[in-house]
């Protein structure tokens, strides 16, 4: 009752919000993109000034219906139910059991409806949130009608950029829907620096054509005539004629097939017995009898379609009816072309130099461990999961991403670390003059860790979350651009690669590893204890991969089978580079991330080819240059 | 409904009879052939877990004619010969009654042809890529008109969407699924060159290529939405890398038809919110059914735990078996296969799902959004769609039609009027 | 020479008796053929093993005696299954399609029994062509040749081309491995025209012999697995023993010392490394039509590796070591994995086996490794020494 009372002063109003929106009730509880237009143009037109708030939450999915009357209200989450507000006083008339209301929620199509019905009342809104919104919308959903409307918010705009951002857009609506020729044509050129895909899209719609066959030249805006067999093939214009000029089409197989079917009388079609009808001479040759008979229509044969086709001319011609700003926009498209092919050469050159650096962060651990050492560890891709691993548990610990992070480095180091120490104590070192017995061995703790690793957290994927500032990608330009994260790691491979560099040609353990490596007696005869050193240099090569396996959960993923995803590849990359160098792990990353951008640069659809391509590649290299890109010379290559 | 009730009640007066009587020389036994190490155990695993599940409360209920049911639990380890070495074990060593189980269309096409040499019973809960329909299998997922077709009109009404970008892991599924859908796309007016198809291997973590190429897609001004038939683990890599390259959903909608709230619990979905999946089923519908069986499956597997469009799939399945076997007195395989058809039984998300003669049951479609707590806001469910068996989409198959009950045949040439082939091709 | 050969290895006589014994039991106890002990799908199971033990002594013999690690035979293996797979699915498809071709009332032309059967094997992975490389897939004989032909081709050129760039120790392995790895990324693509991911299945149904039951086909393929292991366990010791063995038991302790000694080294591995491919190759043929499918995963790089940890378990360097270890190995595994081990309850923990055979399996075989290098053929050899 009390509700009733509150909601009666509304109700004296000729034409209020709740009304209005009674009349439309269908459509506004059940919204579709194609029902909605006539509903959303009743509520703009009523001029109501509590229509905008409405749209928004009606946008937000915050509106509700009342099962009991129908009433809407926007809704808040209180104790015992929902808070109920309503829509044209904007008050708390009440609240409400979750059951007795029904959310209201329009798909994302509505809502771009309703963000585009929006626009108007935001192009000059004082919150820049709800300017922002505006024009994602009008970028989203150009529209004609905008033009005046966003030309006319231009001069009030306070925030510089947003403002830049609307004589842009402003532009783009003006090259498609501006009054005169000249206007277009000016705002055409100015597209013709920009490298956006908004941009590169006003083109485009501008130069739209359709596809007619026509005997004589057409009266329209042609872009192209086309040539048969060169532009377009016989089969292809004679479709066209089919679907255009209602021309019959031709027969397939099977269409002659099932007319023959339908006639055959007393085991004989058209004077052929039907046992011999097993070749597509013998078929046709039946039709034609039963043609000539006048039970079925004339087959069209090959020379009758080529005849057909050079009868006429093929033309795409523009929708646009102005030639003058059809010109200016196919100019205008070529100069942006050329340095969008330029710009995505650039970016694709960043995702291969990405990619290197993550193959890089994979197998720089085994160049320690396999290239200076000689020890083929497989479970190397462990050591990768368990620093992945340790992230992980990290951050059920320390919730916030940037402290978990900083935290998680250095142990993910000291867990891998002592992992591989205990390895090379306990299995390794007796293995040290048996390297084909190292791999099997490490294989086995291989297995063993990883089924380990299931055990311990399952096999559903754990979520190991970047913190914010990683989030997002540094944009060059529109084409150009690439994620924080994989610029992260591009910076933490080059540190490896200088701290490895560091560590075996300036620090005294570097030159002992180095000694030890190169001749272990010697080495030992003066003073340096090999043993330890080995052990130092193995716990080195992990303690790296454990670190580069925080890096790889935090772009891709993290579960038990990751190492292994990335062991084959690390131990190619090592391999192509030369075994024993930094330098060459990181040529072999540098070429093997190139290699397989560039395949799948030529071949977009389908990945897995580029990587099959890539391994075959690495197979043949090796061929050649058996001891890698960059190969050590004399007594140090060991043989 | 009414009539459900019925066989229910003399179910019940049927079980109270008889239990005490025959329980002695009973001997019911269900096979249960997930996954529960490798790969896939990471979706099975679940799976077995809701069978004992729905074998517990259904023993709690009574068993089934008067028998408690004893589930027999295999591993099949992710392992395709596996399976069907498996699935002869259960159908002969164990003699089971009945088999739940499978995930990966690999490992169906594996078992298929021992079911069918030993007339085995396999339901088998996930959706797929249709072209098949065995004498000895129902499908209770979703055929791709039931996920794919209705999600790909949902964007053509709803977003408006003129360009398409398919994205599939290479395998079956994706395959045959992107297959059935560019020619529908075709048939509905999008022309081949703005569809766009683009296959990666299991467990594709690189998607930075890709996602610019699907950007680079809207340069010609239309509106671009992207169908995921992305399975698995590089699912995760390829949400990342959309949101670092702040990709929303306004922009490009994606939907999904292998992400699942199970999959989603790998990932921090605020960055996500507002793109879509299909499915017969979400956790968050709003049904006093779905309610109760989601407590009863945290009280079970654990508070964290989710539920997803396979399960229900199974609950579906496991009680329409039970009643079927009601219905029919015995377990024998022939007589449960006659009574399975025209078995309703609720479906969790509202609605009755009924049991087709082509072995498929006919089931609602919904779409939902994420939403940034990992689950789905469901904005739009369908009537029930009938599952299809032969897709009316390829005109190879488009002639074809399954009906097991009226020509004994699952797979039938309309256009001559004849069975191809009683026994099915793998 | 031939009693010679005899003498010198006694051992093969002892393996072909028990190899003999061995079926015979099989034979005598399995469902088809004797008493109904032995399920059907355990003969599936002991046929396969007989297989694996063929694979695995080929593998010792480029491993165990001649040095060269090679972690890519599961690839000749598979290239095996594979020939003979598009045989099986091929004839199949084709009398299914020749039969409901049949009640048209038109005869079919070739073109559309071959677009029908294309259709059929390939419409699963959306495509209706046949692949260039199902050109001989109607042939059987062709298709047999294949299986042979293929490995051995594969092995000759990539062995070639690693030997002539004297790619050795550990780089051969890992350009093995990378091999495989190519491979399997190859075939898992739906346009190589091998059905993908899928693969080719149902490859237990022989076609033309439908009517046979299958507890009798898996028969068949033990019969045939056991002759084929000991063919090839007699090749293998014909071609170890005499002269020949020498040099490669020599390549492998010392190979820059053959070479300087006037042997062509590369020869000897290429002719091993083939023939071994060749066996492998065969070896495949055999076990898919008893696994039933095959695909892809089967190839992956961790089946090769598998390989060797059987050989190694058993002992390489003895051709029944190879065979111990992979019996042994692989039944146990499918014995742990298939929920018959009882668990181990700890009190505060129990142990699945379903879980833990694998982590059992990891350190069992670095403990082999460290503490027990000879494998389990040691223990024969130590009998052989007290019997002395």
């Amino acid at each position: 009752m009390a509700l009733a009372l509150l909601c009666l002063p509304a109700l004296l109003h000729a034409q209020d919000l709740q009304t209005l929106l009674q009349s439309h009730q269908k459509v506004i509880i059940k919204p579709s993109r194609k029902s909605v237009g006539p509903a959303l143009d009743a509520l703009v037109a009523s001029g109501l000034p509590s229509i905008p708030a409405f749209l928004e939450h009606w946008q937000g999915k915050e509106v509700y219906n009342r099962k009991e009357d129908g009433l809407f209200f926007y809704a808040r989450k209180a104790q015992g139910g929902f808070e109920l507000v309503d829509v044209d006083t904007g008050e708390v008339v009440g609240t409400a059991d979750a059951k007795a209301l029904k959310q209201i929620k329009p798909n994302g199509g509505v809502r771009k409806e309703i963000a585009s019905k929006l626009v108007q009342f935001q192009l000059s809104d004082p919150d820049i949130e709800r300017r922002i919104a505006a024009l994602v919308s009008i970028t989203q959903k150009p529209g004609a009608n905008q033009l005046a409307p966003l030309t006319a918010s231009i001069e009030g705009e306070t925030d510089p950029t947003l403002k830049l951002r609307k004589i842009k857009l402003a532009n783009y609506l003006t090259a498609r829907f501006g009054e005169t020729t000249d206007q277009r044509v000016a705002a055409i050129e100015g597209i013709a620096k920009d490298l956006s895909v908004d941009g590169r899209a006003v083109l485009s719609q501008i130069l739209q054509t359709q596809r007619i066959a026509s005997e004589t030249a057409p009266d329209a805006n042609i872009a192209k005539q086309l040539q048969i067999g060169k532009d377009v093939t016989v089969e292809d214009a004679y479709a066209l004629l089919v679907a255009q000029n209602g021309y019959t089409a031709k027969l397939s197989a099977n269409d002659i097939r099932v007319a023959l079917e339908a006639n055959v009388i007393d085991g004989k079609v058209g004077g052929f017995s039907v046992l011999k009808l097993d070749s597509l001479a013998e078929r046709h040759a039946a039709y034609d009898a039963l043609a000539d008979a006048g039970t079925v229509p004339e087959r069209m044969t090959t020379v009758a379609m080529i005849a057909a086709v050079e009868a006429h001319g093929f033309y795409d011609v523009y929708d646009e009816k102005d030639a003058a700003v059809t010109d200016a926009a196919l100019k205008a498209q070529s100069a942006v072309q050329t340095r969008v092919g330029v710009n995505q050469f650039f970016d694709i050159s960043l995702d291969a130099i990405s990619l290197a650096s993550i193959y890089f962060l994979a197998a720089v651990g085994l160049a320690i461990t396999f290239g200076v050492m000689g020890v083929i560890n497989m479970a190397h891709g462990e050591f990768i999961m368990m620093g992945a691993y340790t992230g992980y548990v990290v951050q059920q610990f320390i919730p916030n991403y940037t402290a978990s992070l900083i935290v998680a480095l250095p142990l993910a180091f000291a867990v891998t670390f002592a992992a591989g120490v205990a390895m090379e104590r306990l299995v390794i070192r007796w293995l040290y003059n048996r390297p084909l017995e190292t791999l099997l061995a490490t294989f086995g703790i291989s297995v063993a860790l990883q089924q380990l690793a299931k055990n311990i957290f399952g096999t559903q994927a754990r979520p190991l979350t970047s913190p914010g500032w990683l989030d997002g990608a540094w944009i060059i330009n529109d084409v150009v651009q690439i994620s924080y994260i994989r610029i992260a790691i591009f910076v933490l491979a080059l540190m490896f690669l200088g701290l490895l560099l560091f560590i075996l040609k300036k620090t005294r353990l570097g030159l002992e590893v180095r000694a030890v490596t190169q001749n272990p007696r010697m080495a030992s005869s003066m003073g340096i204890n090999p043993d330890k050193i080995k052990m130092m240099t193995f716990g080195l090569g992990s303690g790296i991969a454990g670190i580069a396996g925080v890096a790889i959960g935090l772009f891709a993923k993290v579960t038990s089978e990751m190492g292994s995803d990335y062991i084959v590849q690390s131990f190619m990359t090592v391999v192509v580079g030369g075994v024993g160098n930094v330098w060459g792990t990181l040529a072999g990353a540098f070429m093997i991330g190139t290699f397989q951008k560039g395949v799948e640069w030529l071949n977009p659809s389908n990945t897995l080819a580029a990587q099959t391509y890539m391994i075959l590649f690495i197979i043949l290299f090796i061929q050649f240059r058996p001891k890698g890109i960059i190969a050590l010379k004399g007594r140090a290559a060991g043989d | 409904m009414i009539k459900f009730t019925k066989t229910l009640t003399s179910a019940a007066a049927l079980t109270v009879a008889a239990s005490a009587a025959m329980a002695a020389d009973c001997d019911v036994k269900v096979g249960v052939l997930h996954s529960l190490s490798g790969t896939m155990a990471i979706s099975e695993t679940t799976l077995k877990d809701t069978m004992l599940m729905l074998v517990e409360q259904q023993n709690a209920k009574g068993g089934v004619l008067g028998c408690q049911i004893e589930p027999v639990v295999v591993d099949p380890a992710s392992d395709w010969p596996l399976f069907a070495e498996k699935a002869r074990e259960l159908l002969t060593t164990h003699e089971v009654d009945v088999i739940f189980g499978n995930w990966t269309s690999v490992s169906r096409k594996s078992v298929l042809p021992v079911i069918e040499e030993l007339n085995g019973l396999l339901f088998y809960p996930v959706q797929y890529e249709g072209e098949e329909s065995s004498k000895n299998v129902f499908y209770t997922g979703a055929a791709p008109n039931q996920q794919a077709i209705p999600a790909v009109d949902y964007f053509l009404e709803e977003l408006g969407v003129e360009k398409f970008a398919l994205l599939g892991t290479d395998y079956v599924y994706p395959r045959t699924t992107n297959n059935i859908l560019e020619q529908y796309l075709q048939d509905n007016g999008i022309a081949a060159d703005d569809i766009f198809v683009n296959y990666t291997p299991f467990g594709h973590s690189d998607w930075a290529t890709i996602v610019a190429d699907v950007v680079a897609l809207g340069e010609d001004g239309k509106s671009v939405g992207v169908i995921s038939t992305i399975n698995g683990d590089a699912n995760i890599g390829f949400y990342k890398e959309l949101a670092a390259a702040g990709i929303s959903a306004d922009d490009i909608p994606v939907v999904a038809f292998s992400v699942g709230e199970e999959e989603l619990s790998g990932l921090d979905t605020s960055n996500l919110v507002g793109h879509l999946a299909a499915w017969n089923y979400f956790q968050s519908a709003e049904t006093e059914s779905n309610a109760d069986f989601i407590d009863a499956w945290k009280a079970y597997a654990g508070d964290e735990r989710v539920t997803n469009d396979p399960m229900e799939a199974h609950y579906i399945g496991f009680n329409m078996w039970v009643n079927a076997v009601e219905a029919a007195g015995t377990t024998d395989v022939d007589a449960v296969r006659t009574a399975m058809y025209g078995q309703e039984f609720p479906n969790l998300t509202g609605g009755t799902a009924v049991m087709l003669e082509n072995h498929h049951l006919a089931k609602p479609v919904l779409i939902g959004e994420i939403q940034a707590d990992g689950q789905f806001d469901i904005i739009s469910k369908t009537e029930e769609v009938p599952g299809d068996a032969w897709t009316d989409f390829l005109p190879a198959s488009a002639v074809l039609k399954s009906d097991w009950k009226e020509l004994g045949c699952g797979m039938y040439n309309t256009e001559t009027n004849s069975c191809v082939q009683i026994k099915s091709n793998y | 020479m031939r009693k010679s050969f005899i003498a010198e290895n006694p051992s093969v006589l002892w393996f072909l008796f028990c190899l003999g014994l061995f079926t015979l039991g099989v034979t005598v106890l399995a469902e088809a053929t004797g008493a109904g002990i032995i399920s059907t799908s355990f003969v599936k199971t002991l046929g396969k093993v007989l297989c694996l033990c063929l694979v695995a002594i080929a593998m010792d013999v480029v491993w165990g005696y001649c040095g060269i690690l090679s972690l890519g035979h599961f690839a000749f293996f598979g290239i095996g299954g594979y020939a003979v797979g598009m045989w099986l699915m091929y004839a199949r498809t084709e009398a299914i399609v020749t039969q409901s071709l049949a009640e048209r009332s038109i005869p079919p032309t070739a073109v559309e029994v071959n677009d029908a059967i294309a259709s059929q094997i390939f419409g699963v992975v959306g495509s209706a062509e046949f692949p260039l490389i199902w050109a001989f897939s109607h042939s059987l004989a062709l298709q047999l040749l294949l299986v042979v032909l293929v490995p051995g081709l594969l092995a000759l050129i990539f062995g070639w081309l690693a030997f002539r760039s004297r790619v050795t120790g550990v780089y051969l392995s890992i350009l093995t491995q990378a091999m495989t790895l190519a491979l399997a990324l190859y075939l898992f693509q739906n346009d190589s025209g091998l059905r993908g991911n899928n693969g080719l299945s149902g490859l237990q149904n022989i076609p033309g012999f439908e009517a046979v039951p299958q507890s009798m086909i898996s028969m068949a393929f033990f019969w045939a697995s056991a002759a084929a292991l000991g063919l090839g366990y007699v090749l293998f010791a014909r071609v170890l023993s005499g002269k020949m063995g020498s040099v490669i038991r020599a390549i492998r302790d010392d190979e820059a010392r053959v070479r300087f000694l006037g042997y062509h080294v590369e020869s000897y591995k290429l002719f091993i490394f083939t023939l071994t491919a060749i066996i492998a190759g065969i070896a495949g043929a055999l076990y898919y039509p008893q696994a039933g499918i095959i695909n892809p995963a089967e190839i992956a790089p961790i089946a090769s590796i598998y390989l060797a940890v059987w050989v190694a378990i058993g002992g390489r360097g003895r051709l029944y070591g190879a065979v111990i270890g992979t019996a042994f190995v692989s039944l146990l595994s499918s014995w742990f994995t298939g929920g018959g081990a009882p668990n181990v309850n700890l009190g505060f923990y129990t142990i699945q086996w379903t879980e833990w055979w694998l982590v059992l399996l990891g350190t069992s075989f670095v403990a082999v490794t460290l503490f027990f290098p000879g494998g389990m053929g040691m223990i024969f050899d130590k009998l052989k020494k007290d019997a002395s």
